[in-house]
């Protein structure tokens, strides 16, 4: 039997919704403004800046350089010492200033310690988006004990200050080498343990797989960085093609998205690239633990007072996110004449209109989690 | 890959209209200075040339030198087939802050120029959507700009301590 | 030889004052707004999950403020977020208690003096109950400012309205008159 449908009440008018800036899949005060056509999405206009908290402001108004490190942690909360990192390079080499092996190695420890403890949350948030909510507390777990780490070395679990201008605020504790080497060791099995239970697991597959499909080129001329663009196959890592730091004295490979499950550059493979990760940052974490010498002062190079030259830097480094650059413009006087933070959310996020065009209602929820925004950096 | 002063001898070479100079930096980074009318022709040719190939803008960053009475806008260019980096800088004055935009050259630039408007007041010609984009579109004043005066109050909430 | 002598000793009935059952059942069944801002908000998140596990003091997530009890602000608020924050407390259903978490939604924070677009402390917008210091507060600090919230519950009285909802209808009048 069939229905006649006269063509008047086919005729639908196309609905706008509002997700957020309350909204528990959108991690944080993301305001995304839906055009919907039934449950198609036609357009996506992402509002941001509901957490816009003055950052480039803050940095011109301190009247040292290294004062500027805590609001740096408060960028990016998800990965402080990632953003630390960064920001103290580029200092560090507007001064020309070279910092000592050991502080090199803590920080590249440190660093990627961070790197796995921002993936858990990324990947545990992910899943719960999707309504997989064992994943988001096993993760956690891990998270935890990685934060217990930090928490011995620098007195705080979520925003160190620990990394400073030309070295660091203290020397590690005796049990920091022994504890992250049982850390590596205990976490290798729990990595093929998510694996089974969530990145192969039917139903996030078929919520993820085909899914936002973002193509390298597209991703190119959007400036995307991170697991956002090695998820659409580029192999493209800071770490490896602009060493910073003493990354080039480590070996690891760069985990691209093959399309395994779908197509190349859907979420899954941006999810995927994740956990792959966790596992290259264990390989490098073991080689620094193996190669940091034993001795030496942490507060070598540290400088009494900053004196600047005129001179502008601008300096990227490889978060958890993709590329943090930070473009600092100096003078003569005591605080920074301009700070620009190019934060990776900020840009990946950008993109967000071009690849949830013609997805469903529900799969937004899904690519927006998979791009692993962090709204601090997004509106600084 | 190619230095930053061969890109500059490089552009010259080819007759580019609107390269100013190159300034090479005592610390830090050397640059390039372009005329800001210029800018979308010599981003199209940075982007499309068979030995430069300028595939992503890094970061799009506006500045404020209250010294000159002018703003600044700062291009960093990067070629992943190449490897090799510029950064390019344009400068207008501060009564009639226009430049072009290159939103139709690299996608990126969209949220980055509307970035710059919203903080330092820098319009950006041809752009297709020029609005605040991190403060509330009532928002009074330009907050990076040096001689920024904050707000007593926002929508009747005081935005003092 | 009362009155109920004899008569309730087979079923399961205790007797208690009507405030004291009310007021046991609020505090017993906290259920939050799942609603972050900052850099408190992954805390908050770490306090739901496994290790400090918020479910045993029947603290719960609801995604939606028209099924919470109590409203964690999480985070810096800034002031293109302050007219939503008032509009999500006034969707929440009395009785409602607002926690305010970690020094920026106390008093601004770090970003007090140069923080143009920040909101000095969220109770210039919204009414606070409990506030829980810290940059950001350990789970601890937040399992201690619910455990406060309990006690203030407590004693309240369901004569008397809550301190807090005093001070807004004297504001509604204010500004009435």
């Amino acid at each position: 039997m069939t229905h006649q449908i006269s063509a008047n009440v086919q005729e639908t008018r196309e609905m706008t919704i509002n997700m957020g800036p309350q909204h528990p899949s959108t991690h944080g005060v993301l305001r995304l403004e839906v055009v919907l056509n039934g449950e198609v999405v036609s357009r996506v206009h992402p509002h941001i800046g509901y957490l816009h908290r003055c950052f480039e402001k803050h940095a011109e108004a301190m009247d040292d350089y290294s004062k500027v490190i805590p609001y740096t942690d408060r960028i990016d909360y998800v990965s402080a010492m990632n953003q630390e990192h960064g920001y103290v390079i580029a200092v560090e080499k507007l001064l020309q200033l070279e910092v000592p092996e050991r502080v090199e190695y803590v920080r590249v420890i440190l660093a990627e310690l961070q790197r796995i403890a921002s993936h858990l949350l990324g990947i545990g948030t992910f899943g719960l988006d999707l309504g997989a909510f064992t994943p988001f507390l096993y993760c956690f777990i891990e998270r935890e004990k990685i934060l217990t780490i930090f928490e011995k070395i620098s007195g705080a679990r979520l925003l160190y200050n620990y990394i400073c201008v030309g070295g660091l605020m203290r020397d590690v504790p005796d049990s920091f080498k022994p504890e992250t080497a049982d850390f590596v060791k205990t976490f290798r099995p729990k990595i093929k343990e998510l694996n089974d239970l969530l990145s192969y697991n039917k139903i996030f597959i078929d919520r993820t797989a085909n899914i936002g499909i973002l193509p390298a080129e597209v991703a190119l001329n959007y400036a995307a960085s991170g697991p956002m663009l090695r998820g659409s196959g580029v192999s493209w890592d800071l770490r490896k093609n602009d060493p910073y730091s003493i990354y080039d004295r480590f070996e690891f490979d760069i985990p691209v998205g093959s399309g395994e499950v779908g197509t190349v550059g859907d979420c899954w493979d941006r999810y995927m690239v994740r956990v792959r990760e966790m596992e290259q940052s264990l390989v490098i974490i073991e080689q620094a633990l193996e190669q940091m010498p034993d001795e030496g002062n942490v507060m070598e190079a540290v400088p009494k007072r900053i004196r600047m030259k005129e001179g502008e830097v601008y300096v990227r480094t490889e978060t958890p996110r993709g590329e943090l650059g930070y473009y600092i413009i100096s003078d003569k006087s005591p605080s920074p004449f301009r700070v620009k933070v190019r934060a990776p959310s900020f840009v990946n996020l950008s993109i967000l209109p071009a690849i949830s065009r013609g997805a469903l209602l529900s799969d937004l929820v899904a690519i927006v989690g998979s791009i692993d925004i962090v709204l601090g950096e997004v509106d600084r | 890959m190619k230095q930053p002063e061969e890109i500059a001898a490089y552009l010259k070479d080819k007759i580019v209209k609107g390269v100013l100079e190159f300034v090479p930096a005592e610390i830090g980074q050397p640059w390039i200075t372009l005329a800001p009318d210029s800018i979308k022709n010599i981003a199209k040719f940075l982007r499309d040339d068979s030995e430069l190939r300028f595939n992503t803008l890094m970061c799009l960053s506006g500045v404020h030198y209250p010294a000159e009475q002018e703003l600044g806008v700062t291009y960093h260019l990067h070629s992943t087939t190449f490897g090799h980096t510029v950064a390019l800088k344009v400068r207008v004055p501060i009564d009639n802050p226009r430049v072009q935009s290159v939103e139709s050259v690299w996608k990126t630039a969209d949220w980055h120029e509307r970035e710059a408007w919203d903080m330092l007041g820098i319009i950006f010609d041809g752009h297709p959507n020029m609005t605040r984009i991190l403060c509330p579109d009532d928002w009074e004043g330009h907050p990076l700009r040096k001689d920024y005066v904050q707000q007593e109050t926002y929508q009747g909430i005081t935005t003092r301590f | 030889m009362g009155l109920l002598d004899k008569k309730y000793h087979d079923s399961n009935i205790i007797i208690v004052s009507l405030e004291s059952a009310l007021n046991w059942a609020r505090k017993s069944s906290l259920w939050y707004e799942q609603f972050g801002l900052a850099c408190c908000a992954i805390e908050m998140m770490a306090t739901a999950a496994s290790h400090y596990d918020f479910d045993r003091f029947g603290i719960i997530p609801r995604s939606s403020p028209r099924q919470a009890d109590v409203m964690i602000v999480a985070g810096t608020v800034t002031m293109k977020m302050a007219s939503r924050i008032e509009r999500l407390y006034e969707q929440m259903s009395e009785p409602r208690y607002v926690i305010s978490m970690g020094s920026c939604s106390n008093s601004g924070g770090p970003y007090w003096e140069h923080g143009y677009h920040v909101l000095k402390g969220v109770d210039k917008v919204i009414p606070v109950d409990v506030y829980v210091p810290g940059c950001p507060p350990r789970p601890e600090a937040l399992l201690e400012g619910f455990l406060t919230l309990q006690k203030k519950i407590e004693n309240e009285s369901i004569i008397e309205s809550k301190p807090s909802d005093k001070i807004t209808e004297e504001a509604d009048r204010h500004e009435t008159t």
